[in-house]
C-alpha cells in the first residue's frame, strides 16, 4: 500500500528582520490512508508550520526552500500555483485550531460549503447545499438542514469545529491536516470529536496528520507519531513504541510531565531550561541545553535520523531504562 | 500565511537592548523604547524626508523675519509699482523677486514665510490646546464614568458626526475674524477626536489590573490618572495630534479662503491663496499656485509623518 | 428591533430640539444683520421700523418662540438679503447641491473600493503605493486648493471644461437635473471630482484596512485550505465582511460630503446650498443661516438612525441582538 502522504526533507524558513529562521527543518514522514499521524511539539516547534507547509500555504517573509510533499504520488511542490490551488480542499484538506474563526462570520454556513463544493465540482448550487448537508449528517450534526443556514454565531464551538471537519471531508481528500482542532474545546466536546474523528478515519480511508501539543490527545487517537523539536523531527515510530519506551530524552521529558500519570501531590518533573529561539539554535543537537544524558558528542554534530522507531539523538534511552 | 507567528516570536525576539524578566515578558528601558522607535521610524524613507522637511519650513517661518527679503507687514517697504512682478524679477529694492510679487508690490516669498508662520501658530496652538482639553475629557469620563461618562461621551459622538469645517465655520462665523477667535474654533471643532481616543484608549487599560492595584492604594485620583494611565494612552493621541495639526493647517487655510478666517493683512497660507484666486482666470497663477505648492507641501509632510508614527506604532508590524 | 427604533428616534428628536436652541442663540449672537442691511444713511425711524418688523427688539427667547410656532407652520422665515422665504430658497438650492453630492459619491466609490481592494490585496506592489500616495494626496491636500489646480489646468490652460456654474438643466423622471445634459455633464465633473477625492482617499484607506486585515484571518486562510480561488476568497468571503465599516463610515461621510460641497461650491460658483450658507454667513443673513444648520442637524441625525439599521441589516451578529 502506498502512503496518502509522504513528506521529504521538507524544510521552511522565514526570512525575518533578524535573520533566517528555519521553522521547519528537513522534516521527512509519511501516512498510509486511515492512519492517523500524530505530529506532537510545544509551541514554536514548527508543528503548525509545517501542516501550512504541506498545503503550500506559506506567505511571505516565508517560504519552503526544500523537500517534496507527495499526496496520493503527487509532488505538490512541483505543481504551478494553480494546479496546487486545485489539490487543496479536493485531495488535501485543512481543519483549524480555533473553531471561532475558522467560518466567515457573515455568511451561512451552507453558503460557505457550498462554496467550497463547487470550487472543485461543477455541480448546480442546490446540489452543493444537499452534499453540504450529507457532510454535516457524516460528522453527526443533528438537524443539518437547519445548521446550513445558520450563520457561524449561532451554533456552539463544537458544533462549529465539526462544520469545518465537513468543510474538510466534502471532497473526500486523501489526507487532511487537523491543527491543534480540539485545542479550543471543551474536554467532552474533545472527545467526542477525538472519537468522529478516529471512526471518520477508518471508514473513509483518509489518512490523518494531527498536529498537537497534547500528549493525551495523541495516545487516545494517533497510530503514530512524531515528535518535533526546535524545527526538526526527534522521533518518530508507532504510538505505542513512542509512548511506551521512548527513545529521545525530549520525549521522555514530554510523556514524564502528562500530569495523570502521576499520583496526586507529587510535584510533576519537568523538563529544565526552555524552548530555545529557533534564529539562534545551539550547534549540534538543539535539545543539548536541556538534556539529561548530553556529552560533548552532542554538542559537535547533530545527530542523524534513522529508521523504524528512530530518536535524533546521540545517546537514546533502551528499554530497561523505562 | 505566517502560522504561529505570535508564538514563535517570543523566541526570536530578544537582543541586545532587552532584558527578560521571569515572567518572559521583555522589559525595556525608555531610552532603549525610543532608540528603537526611532530606528524603525527611519525604515521608511519617504517619512524621514517629510520630517527634514517640516523642519526646513518650521525653520523658515519662525525665522521669517530674518530669512524673507522683506516684512510683509510693513506697508512703507511697499511699492505700488512693484505690484503684479513676475516671478524672478528685480523690484524697486533692488533684490529679485523670487516668486513674483502680488497686487500691491509685496513679495511672494515674504509673504508665504510669514504666512506659513500663521499656519504654524494655528495649527500647532490648535492642536496642542484641543489635545489638552481632549484628555482632560476624555480621561475625566474614562475614569469617573456611570453618568458623567455616557453624558460627555454622547457630546462628542454627535460632534463627531459633524465635520469639522461645518463647526469651525459656524463658530468663526459666531466670533468674527482673528487668529485667535480661529484657534478656538479649531480647538472646539478638533477637541472631540482626542476625547475620543483617550476615552478608547483609557476604557480599555481601565480594565486591566495594575489600574485596579493603583486605585486600591491611597494615591489620589489625580495621581493615578496622570502616572498610570496617561501614559499608556499617549501613543495613539500622538498620532491623531499629528493628524489634527495637519488638518487644522489646512481648516484654517480654508476658512481664510473662504473669507471668514484671516484678513490678508495678516497673511496666512489661505488668505494668500484666496487673495491670488481672484486672478486664476489671468496668467498671474503665482500669485495662487505657490502658496498652495507650501500649504500642500506643508500638510502632506505632516500626514506622511503622521503615517508612518501609526505604522510604527501599531503593535500588529513590529515583529 | 421595534423598541430600539423608537428609542433611537426619540433620542434624535431631542437632539434635534437641543441643537436649534444652540444654532438659534449662536447665530443671533452674531453681529447685528441691520447694520448690514440699511443704507448708514438711514434714519432712527427707518431703522427703528426695520427691526421692529424682523422683531429684533424681542428679547431672544421670545424670538426663539415665535421662531418654533413658524417652524411648526412650516415657516422658516424670510432671506433677509433675498427677501423670499427661507424655504423656498433653500429647496431651489438643494438640487443643484445633491446632484453634485450624488455623482461625487458615485466617482468616490467606484474608484476608491476597487483601488482600495487592490491595495490591500497586493500590499507590498508598486500599484499598491501609487495609490495610497495618491490617498494620502486627496485625504490631506485642502479642498479648495485642488479645485483650483483643477480650473488653471481643465478650464483655463486647456480649455475644455468650464470653469464654474451649473449647465444646462434637462429633464428626467419629471426632476430637473443638469445630468440629462451633455453641457451640464460638462460643468458638473469637475467640481463633483473635486469634492469626491477626500472621501476616495477615505475610502482607499478603509477598503485597503478592511481587506489586510481581512487576508490574515483564519476564514480566509481556511478558504484559501479549501483551494477556493483569490477572486473567490475577495468577492464573497472579504467584501462582504469589509462592507460593513465601509457602509457605516460612508454613510458618515454623506453628511461632510453635504459640509464639504460648502468649500467646493464656493471656488465652482457653484449654485447650491454651500455657496448659499457662505454667502448668507458673509451677509449676516440670520433666518437661512439658522435654516441651514437645523437642516444639516436634522441630517445628520437621519444619517447616523440610517446607518444604525443598515448596520442591522448587514451584520448578523447585530441583528441577533436586536431579536429580529
Amino acid at each position: 500500500m502506498s502512503a496518502a502522504l509522504d513528506v521529504r526533507g521538507l524544510t521552511t524558513r522565514f526570512d525575518t528582520r533578524k535573520g533566517p529562521v528555519t521553522a521547519v527543518n528537513d522534516v521527512s514522514f509519511s501516512v498510509q490512508p486511515g492512519r492517523i499521524m500524530g505530529l506532537v511539539g510545544e509551541s514554536g516547534s514548527g508543528k503548525s508550520v509545517t501542516g501550512f507547509s504541506i498545503l503550500g500555504l506559506i506567505d511571505a517573509p516565508g517560504q519552503i526552500t526544500e523537500g517534496q510533499v507527495l499526496v496520493d504520488g503527487t509532488d505538490l511542490r512541483s505543481l504551478s500555483p494553480d494546479a496546487l490551488r486545485r489539490m487543496r480542499g479536493k485531495h488535501v484538506a485543512m481543519v483549524f485550531q480555533d473553531p471561532m474563526m475558522t467560518l466567515n462570520p457573515v455568511l451561512r454556513v451552507g453558503d460557505q460549503m457550498a462554496m467550497a463544493v463547487r470550487v472543485h465540482d461543477r455541480v448546480s448550487k442546490s446540489a452543493a447545499w444537499d452534499r453540504a448537508r450529507q457532510a454535516l449528517e457524516t460528522v453527526g450534526i443533528p438537524a443539518p438542514a437547519e445548521r446550513l443556514r445558520a450563520y457561524p454565531h449561532q451554533l456552539s464551538g463544537g458544533m462549529r469545529q465539526r462544520v469545518a471537519i465537513a468543510t474538510a471531508l466534502l471532497h473526500r481528500p486523501s489526507v487532511i491536516i487537523a491543527d491543534e482542532p480540539t485545542t479550543a474545546l471543551d474536554v467532552s466536546i474533545q472527545g467526542q470529536i477525538l472519537a468522529e474523528v478516529r471512526r471518520l478515519a477508518d471508514e473513509t480511508d483518509t489518512a490523518i496528520v494531527w498536529v498537537t501539543h497534547d500528549l493525551a490527545v495523541v495516545s487516545s487517537l494517533a497510530d503514530d507519531i512524531c515528535v518535533m523539536y526546535a524545527g526538526r523531527i526527534v522521533e518518530s515510530g508507532s504510538a505505542e513504541a513512542v509512548l511506551s519506551a521512548p527513545k529521545h530524552p525530549y520525549t521522555r521529558g514530554l510523556i514524564d510531565s502528562v500530569p495523570a500519570r502521576h499520583a496526586p501531590g507529587q510535584p510533576l518533573p519537568q523538563i529544565p531550561g526552555a524552548t530555545p529561539q529557533l534564529i539562534n539554535l545551539p550547534q549540534g543537537c538543539a535539545f543539548r541545553p536541556r538534556c539529561p544524558r548530553a556529552t560533548d558528542l552532542c554538542a559537535m554534530q547533530p545527530p542523524q535520523a534513522g529508521e523504524a522507531h528512530f530518536a535524533l539523538c546521540h545517546h537514546p534511552l533502551t528499554g530497561s531504562q523505562t | 500565511m505566517m502560522p504561529d507567528v505570535s508564538i514563535d516570536h517570543d523566541t526570536l525576539s530578544p537582543d541586545g537592548a532587552t532584558s527578560t524578566t521571569a515572567s518572559g515578558a521583555p522589559v525595556q528601558t525608555r531610552a532603549a523604547r525610543l532608540r528603537a522607535f526611532w530606528s524603525d521610524f527611519c525604515r521608511a524613507p519617504v517619512a524621514v524626508v517629510s520630517l527634514i522637511v517640516i523642519i526646513l519650513l518650521a525653520v523658515v517661518s519662525f525665522g521669517a523675519p530674518w530669512v524673507s527679503p522683506q516684512d510683509p507687514y510693513d506697508m512703507a517697504s511697499l511699492d505700488w509699482m512693484d505690484a503684479f512682478l513676475k516671478p524672478g524679477s528685480v523690484g524697486a529694492g533692488g533684490y529679485t523677486h523670487w516668486l513674483g510679487t502680488d497686487n500691491v508690490g509685496r513679495d511672494m516669498l515674504s509673504a508665504i514665510f510669514y504666512g506659513l508662520r500663521t499656519s504654524f501658530v494655528i495649527g500647532l496652538s490648535a492642536g496642542v490646546l484641543a489635545l489638552a482639553l481632549g484628555i482632560c475629557v476624555g480621561l475625566s469620563a474614562a475614569y469617573f464614568g456611570g453618568r458623567l461618562e455616557s453624558l460627555l461621551m454622547r457630546i462628542i459622538d454627535l460632534q463627531l458626526s459633524m465635520p469639522a469645517i461645518l463647526l469651525a465655520l459656524v463658530l468663526v462665523a459666531m466670533m468674527g475674524q482673528g487668529v485667535g477667535q480661529i484657534i478656538l474654533a479649531l480647538v472646539v471643532a478638533q477637541y472631540a477626536y482626542f476625547a475620543r481616543t483617550t476615552h478608547g484608549a483609557a476604557t480599555v487599560e481601565r480594565g486591566k489590573d495594575y489600574i485596579e492595584a493603583a486605585r486600591s492604594t491611597p494615591l489620589p485620583a489625580r495621581r493615578v490618572v496622570f502616572r498610570h494611565l496617561l501614559p499608556n494612552v499617549l501613543p495613539p493621541l500622538i498620532v491623531v495630534a499629528t493628524v489634527q495639526v495637519a488638518s487644522a493647517i489646512a481648516l484654517e487655510a480654508t476658512l481664510s479662503f473662504l473669507g471668514v478666517g484671516l484678513p490678508l493683512t495678516e497673511p496666512s497660507l489661505g488668505s494668500l491663496i484666496s487673495n491670488g484666486f481672484k486672478y486664476i482666470h489671468t496668467d498671474r497663477t503665482w500669485l495662487s499656485i505657490y502658496p498652495g505648492v507650501f500649504l500642500m507641501i506643508t500638510v502632506v509632510a505632516i500626514n506622511l509623518v503622521g503615517d508612518q508614527v501609526r505604522h510604527v506604532l501599531d503593535p500588529r508590524n513590529q515583529r | 428591533m421595534l423598541g430600539y427604533f423608537v428609542q433611537r428616534l426619540a433620542q434624535a428628536v431631542v437632539v434635534v430640539f437641543a441643537m436649534s436652541i444652540i444654532v438659534f442663540v449662536g447665530v443671533y449672537a452674531i453681529g447685528n444683520p441691520i447694520d448690514v442691511l440699511i443704507d448708514p444713511g438711514a434714519t432712527q425711524e427707518i431703522r427703528a421700523k426695520l427691526i421692529a418688523q424682523y422683531g429684533l427688539d424681542q428679547p431672544l427667547w421670545r424670538q426663539y418662540l415665535t421662531f418654533l410656532v413658524n417652524v411648526a407652520q412650516g415657516d422658516m422665515g424670510t432671506s433677509m438679503v433675498y427677501n423670499i422665504p427661507v424655504v423656498d430658497l433653500v429647496f431651489s438650492r438643494l438640487p443643484a447641491t445633491l446632484e453634485l453630492v450624488f455623482v461625487s459619491v458615485v466617482i468616490a466609490t467606484g474608484i476608491g473600493i476597487p483601488a482600495g481592494l487592490y491595495a490591500g490585496y497586493r500590499p507590498d506592489s508598486y500599484g499598491a503605493k501609487a495609490i495610497m500616495a495618491l490617498s494620502v494626496l486627496g485625504f490631506s491636500v485642502p479642498t479648495f486648493w485642488i479645485g483650483m489646480l483643477l480650473i488653471m489646468t481643465f478650464a483655463v490652460n486647456l480649455g475644455v471644461l468650464p470653469s464654474g456654474g451649473r449647465g444646462d438643466l434637462g429633464t428626467v423622471l419629471g426632476i430637473d437635473t443638469s445630468l440629462a445634459t451633455l453641457d451640464g455633464w460638462s460643468h458638473v465633473i469637475m467640481p463633483a471630482l473635486n469634492l469626491s477625492l477626500f472621501k476616495m482617499g477615505l475610502m482607499i484607506r478603509l477598503t485597503r484596512a478592511g481587506m489586510v486585515e481581512a487576508m490574515r484571518t483564519d476564514y480566509v486562510k481556511f478558504a484559501r485550505a479549501q483551494g477556493l480561488t483569490d477572486r473567490q476568497i475577495v468577492f464573497s468571503h472579504v467584501l462582504r465582511n469589509i462592507s460593513i465599516p465601509i457602509v457605516t463610515v460612508f454613510g458618515l461621510e454623506l453628511g461632510s460630503t453635504l459640509a464639504f460641497a460648502v468649500v467646493t461650491e464656493s471656488v465652482f460658483t457653484w449654485p447650491g446650498v454651500g455657496k448659499l450658507i457662505i454667502d448668507s454667513i458673509l451677509q449676516l443673513d440670520r433666518p437661512v443661516m439658522v435654516t441651514y444648520l437645523v437642516m444639516v442637524v436634522i441630517l445628520f441625525v437621519l444619517i447616523n438612525l440610517t446607518v444604525d439599521l443598515v448596520y442591522a441589516r448587514l451584520d448578523p451578529r447585530v441583528r441577533l441582538k436586536g431579536g429580529a
